[in-house]
């Protein structure tokens, strides 16, 4: 197999997923612009940023008007899960060209990852997993700015978009991507916690709300998954 | 020119962040503490974000069967739970707000 052919298999295999993200990067246009930033500057946040949640959060804490230092925070929190993405795919790309690595380090979406992860454990992180990444990249890159253009002409088309509970297309997103982690306790303990905690918080400066409650929920899941193992044990004696 | 430099500042946190283990090569392990945390993240941070925004649409709280957002986030986070399918859920939900919004007017 030639180095093109790699390429191609990887951008096929990005396909089921491009077809689950054309409609968010839709949604993110159409909401970048209503919230009052320019098609280039909704185009230049998918093309610098690309991260669809953080995008989201992003246009929407800007449109509230919240500080810089709290959307940063924000950002970072948001997309901390990269980390382990990062620290998951290691292992096999560590000997890879430097610039290959930058490449990876760009493009490691959730999407990427878990195609490109799933490459990496199969056939290792030889030189064609480089092709395939390369292909990995540019359909989910390509199809991610495709459409956000899309949304961006979309949203100028309909101006005042709001009235068409767009708004609501955010809460519908996240409540969906949420649901279906709920599976193990811990995250249900995770949501409620950080849900409750957003509604107590709720209007605190600068968003700490957000971050605070965040971190409960953090704190319970990770308390929650000790829950059986002490029921077991004390049981066991 | 303050939206483009916010845009840079967002996109170098978003890069350092998946490059955080790739770029440094073998030279870094993760906590177990800090890796079980992240697992998390998502899930914490987009419930902390959702929950006023539909349990508090209009700012005072309402929580009450005919606020169409409180539905349709039910609607999203039950159809997600059962049926794995983000994109239908996402759908549906809308459709439901849509739905309450226009039953209930």
């Amino acid at each position: 197999m030639t180095n093109r052919h790699h390429l191609f298999a990887g951008m096929l295999a990005m396909l089921p997923l491009m077809v689950g993200v054309l409609p968010f990067g839709l949604l993110f246009g159409t909401l970048a612009v209503n919230a009052g930033l320019t098609g280039w500057q909704g185009f230049g946040m998918s093309a610098i940023v690309f991260a669809g949640s953080a995008q989201f959060i992003g246009v929407t804490l800007l449109a509230s008007g919240v500080s810089v230092p709290v959307l940063l925070a924000t950002t970072l929190v948001i997309n901390l899960r990269h980390v382990l993405y990062s620290a998951s795919v290691q292992p096999g790309v560590q000997h890879w060209p430097r610039r290959w690595r930058w490449l990876l380090s760009f493009m490691l979406t959730d999407e990427l990852f878990a195609v490109f992860n799933l490459r990496l454990q199969n056939h290792g992180g030889g030189a064609d997993t480089r092709w395939f990444l390369l292909g990995n990249s540019i359909a989910m890159y390509g199809t991610w700015l495709a459409s956000t253009v899309l949304g961006i002409v979309l949203g100028q088309q309909i101006p005042d978009l709001s009235h068409w509970g767009l708004e609501f297309a955010m809460v519908a997103t996240f409540a969906a991507i949420v649901g279906t982690q709920l599976t193990q306790h811990s995250m249900v303990a995770a949501a409620l916690a950080a849900g409750a905690g957003a509604m107590l918080l709720r209007g605190m400066p600068y968003k700490l709300d957000l971050i605070l409650a965040s971190l409960a929920g953090i704190v319970a899941g990770l308390l929650a998954e000790r829950l059986p193992a002490r029921t077991v044990t004390e049981v066991q004696p | 020119m303050t939206i483009w430099l916010i845009l840079l500042a967002m996109g170098l946190i978003t890069f350092a962040l998946r490059a955080s283990f790739v770029l440094p090569g073998d030279r870094l392990r993760l906590p177990p503490l800090f890796k079980r945390a992240l697992r998390y993240v998502p899930v914490a941070v987009l419930t902390a974000l959702i929950v006023p925004m539909a349990l508090a649409p209009a700012g005072a709280l309402m929580l009450d069967w005919r606020n169409p957002a409180l539905a349709g986030m039910l609607a999203a986070l039950l159809i997600a739970r059962y049926t794995g399918r983000t994109l239908l859920a996402m759908l549906a939900s809308f459709a439901l707000y849509l739905l309450w919004l226009r039953l209930l007017a």
